[in-house]
């Protein structure tokens, strides 16, 4: 097989152009059906974006990209991790309770803290790997009950240990990180006063080993062959059980990290108000930019692209921000029913190329020998 | 789902098929009868005079209902051998249908116009999937995303400016009417609030059952009663679960698969929005945003723990209504009190495991039922944060210990495209 397929890459670029197309082209009927004012909405969605707008597009990334990430580390394998949600709002709350108590001076402080997020994550994840493992349990409905359930026992912890300063307002919280521990951030864009999250560096290095770990390691190429072909995985020695475990633990692990930008880069402590709904965001942002490190990012950019630039609509065109969810939608659709699409066309172009390969071979080889094929 | 058939389930089917016999008759109405009394049994122990109360009951059978509908949805999706986790989402189109349509149109309206936006969402489902190939779990959360999203958006669009509506929520919605068998409920309300042992738990659960029911509950057992006599009483039926266990077998034998996966995936949709639209009508008689709450999972949960099959979903479903009933009634002490039964429960649990010599499995479900038992002992109620998880830790806790007893149907979940088996 060759490296280099300029045709296949060109496949594959075009799924993802076909899906934006149709989202657009769906979304302008949609809002032509509703009477919302078209042009209005889409010259809103295209406006150039200013500095600060940049910086807002960075960082959603940036959490978007470690969500997706998550996801994907599951997806490679055959395993659906839709607790990615649960996973990170867990961790996080254990790592900012972790980090407000400021046992550690300053930077120390913050890698134990994060240390503590993957470990609290990769436990909670480690519970449906457990139970599809040993009991049979599908991963897909115990993540989904885990999300609700860790939303019940955050919510319960975060009433023992909110501040004690916070008592009396309305917003509950937990003790905010001493200062030496915050970061404050890069400033990358220039011309914005505002400042892109710091650990976007974790998102490059998570990406990265992603990268390596399941691409250049022996222990990658056994985690993506059980998840194509858990026979053959067996065949090759692999111990699927424990496999599954290693790559359900591994995935809470890298959802974990999810919060880890706002811990430290905005709330400083763990409340009520702290994002949620990143987990699932994940999931569509993985499955747009195919598990693959860098298709991710650009996946996370262009949700993050569509999210900011929405807030914007409900002045400027007066049609409701929740029209990007739909946008957002057909997009995911579009692009899961392309990549099948693409991925039959693939096969049959493969099967039309070895079966001209075999005749011409055939026509070399003298006729007695072939005649027993 | 894929992966809750466990090799030693599909090994104990192959070698020993008729090592399960099929229950007698007389076993549902003596478990029911059995129940009664255990719950009699705790009210008396714990002193939590909910338990069997015919509000509670009620309570329950209306959260039952919408779980049960969505179930119901996926027994069909499943028996025809496509995974639906989109419940979720073809749950959130019908309850913004049954409120569009309910509050222009009127409630029987809403209830099509809840039907109508599933179907749209199993239409969508059946595209990408049956049509296209898609993954089926893929399909299903973007179907999800999707649909929350399209919901919101719809409800900004449409309930902002209404009298009571807003971006979030729609107003008010007419009630369906309600159902009582006559000449019950006086008599029995008497004998319930006399607390004698039994006979008014028994009372309790007949009022619960008999009074005030809504028109809606009474069509969703109709749809419960019809779906199994099409499903194991007709021939398309058959033909509809060919298509789950053997598509290729059932293609050789002259049956379109392709049409009846869309068709079961389609009445699939219809049947999860008309769950979305009893939350709606007649649950909260208002749309609100994230109304379904997970239900439509605690529904394809429900349908598992029934083991695909209608009689066995109805009681998930009830289960997790009661459970559900139970901390919004009685807040923590009613689900305290069941931890009573649950701790019980798990000690027969392993007496049962370590007689058949399962050391393991007993020593387990005796050391979780200690532990059960001595949170019972040692706090007076649970914590209201965590209340609002108590059907979702059932719905673990009974796949934990249920899901390798279980059978799906041969082919649920892959992937069939015609022609394949030449």
């Amino acid at each position: 097989m060759k490296r280099f397929e300029p045709r296949k890459i060109g496949l594959a670029l075009i799924a993802p152009a076909v899906a934006i197309l149709v989202a657009f082209l769906i979304t302008s009927l949609v809002l032509l059906v509703m009477g919302d004012p078209v042009m209005d909405v889409w010259r809103t969605m295209f406006q150039p974006p200013l500095p600060r707008h940049y910086v807002a597009m960075l960082n959603s990334a940036t959490v978007f990209y470690l969500s997706a990430v998550a996801v994907a580390i599951g997806f490679r394998m055959n395993l659906f991790n839709i607790g990615v949600d649960g996973q990170y709002r867990i961790a996080s709350f254990a790592a900012a309770v972790f980090a407000g108590q400021a046992w550690l001076p300053g930077f120390l402080n913050i890698i134990v803290a994060i240390i503590v997020a993957m470990a609290t994550g990769g436990l909670w994840a480690g519970i449906a790997g457990y139970l599809k493992v040993k009991r049979g349990v599908s991963e897909v409905i115990s993540t989904i009950m885990l999300n609700a359930i860790a939303t019940g026992l955050v919510s319960w912890l975060l009433a023992k240990a909110r501040d004690p300063e916070s008592i009396g307002s309305n917003e509950v919280h937990t003790r905010t990180i001493p200062e030496s521990s915050q970061l404050e951030g890069l400033a990358l864009v220039p011309g914005a006063s505002q400042k892109v999250y710091t650990l976007l560096l974790l998102a490059i290095l998570v990406g990265f080993a992603y990268w390596f770990v399941l691409g250049k390691t022996r222990f990658g190429f056994d985690l993506r062959a059980t998840g194509q072909s858990e026979t053959a995985a067996v065949a090759s020695g692999v111990n699927v059980k424990r496999m599954t475990m290693t790559a359900m633990v591994l995935s809470g692990a890298v959802a974990g990290l999810v919060g880890m930008p706002l811990l430290f880069g905005v709330y400083h402590n763990y409340g009520t108000t702290f994002q949620p709904g990143l987990g699932f965001a994940g999931i569509a942002i993985a499955l747009l930019g195919r598990n693959h490190p860098v298709g991710i990012a650009f996946a996370a950019l262009l949700w993050s692209y569509l999210e900011v630039q929405s807030n914007a609509l409900q002045i400027q065109a007066h049609v409701s921000k929740e029209i990007v969810f739909i946008i957002q939608g057909v997009i995911l659709f579009a692009v899961v029913i392309a990549y099948e699409v693409v991925r039959r066309a693939e096969v049959r172009m493969e099967q039309v190329k070895v079966a001209r390969e075999l005749a011409e071979k055939e026509q070399t080889v003298p006729a007695g020998q072939g005649a027993s094929a | 789902m894929s992966a809750t058939l466990a090799p030693a389930a599909s090994d104990e089917v192959r070698t020993a098929p008729k090592r399960r016999r099929r229950l007698p008759i007389w076993f549902w109405p003596v478990a029911v009868v059995a129940g009664i009394f255990i719950l009699a049994v705790l009210r008396v122990v714990t002193g939590a005079n909910d338990l069997a109360s015919s509000g509670l009951i009620g309570a329950a059978i209306a959260l039952a209902v919408p779980i049960a509908l969505a179930g119901l949805g996926g027994l069909w999706s499943e028996r025809a051998g496509v995974v639906n986790i989109g419940l979720e989402g073809m749950m959130i189109l019908g309850t913004w249908g049954a409120a569009f349509f309910g509050y222009h149109m009127g409630a029987w309206m809403g209830i099509v116009g809840g039907m109508l936006c599933g179907i749209v969402g199993g239409l969508i489902h059946a595209l990408a999937t049956v049509t296209f190939g898609v993954d089926h779990i893929v399909s299903g959360v973007a179907l999800n995303i999707t649909a929350m999203g399209i919901a919101k958006y719809l409800a900004a669009r449409f309930f902002t400016g209404l009298p009571g509506g807003g971006v979030t929520q729609s107003p008010p919605l007419p009630a369906l009417p309600r159902l009582s068998v006559p000449g019950l409920a006086g008599p029995l309300g008497d004998l319930e609030q006399k607390r004698i042992f039994f006979v008014s738990d028994l009372a309790g659960v007949v009022r619960g059952l008999t009074t005030n029911i809504s028109a809606f509950t009474i069509i969703a057992v109709l749809l419960f009663i019809g779906t199994f006599y099409f499903l194991w009483r007709t021939p398309w039926g058959l033909r509809l679960r060919s298509c789950g266990e053997s598509p290729v077998a059932a293609e050789s034998l002259g049956v379109n698969v392709i049409k009846y996966k869309f068709l079961a995936v389609t009445t699939s949709g219809a049947l999860a929005g008309l769950g979305g639209a009893f939350l709606a009508l007649v649950a909260a008689n208002i749309y609100r945003d994230g109304q379904t709450g997970g239900r439509g999972y605690i529904g394809l949960a429900a349908m598992i723990f029934g083991n695909w099959r209608p009689g066995g979903l109805a009681a998930g479903s009830l289960l997790f209504g009661y459970t559900d009933a139970a901390r919004l009634r009685g807040g923590g002490q009613t689900v305290h009190a069941l931890l009573l039964a649950i701790a019980v429960l798990l000690l027969i649990v392993a007496a049962l495991q370590l007689r058949r010599g399962r050391r393991t499995q007993g020593y387990i479900a005796a050391i979780t039922a200690l532990v059960v038992g001595l949170v019972y002992f040692f706090t007076d109620t649970i914590p209201g944060e965590l209340l609002g998880a108590t059907p979702h830790i059932t719905t673990l806790l009974v796949l934990a210990f249920a899901a390798q007893r279980l059978r799906m149907p041969a082919a649920d979940g892959q992937i069939y495209r015609k022609g394949e088996g030449h």
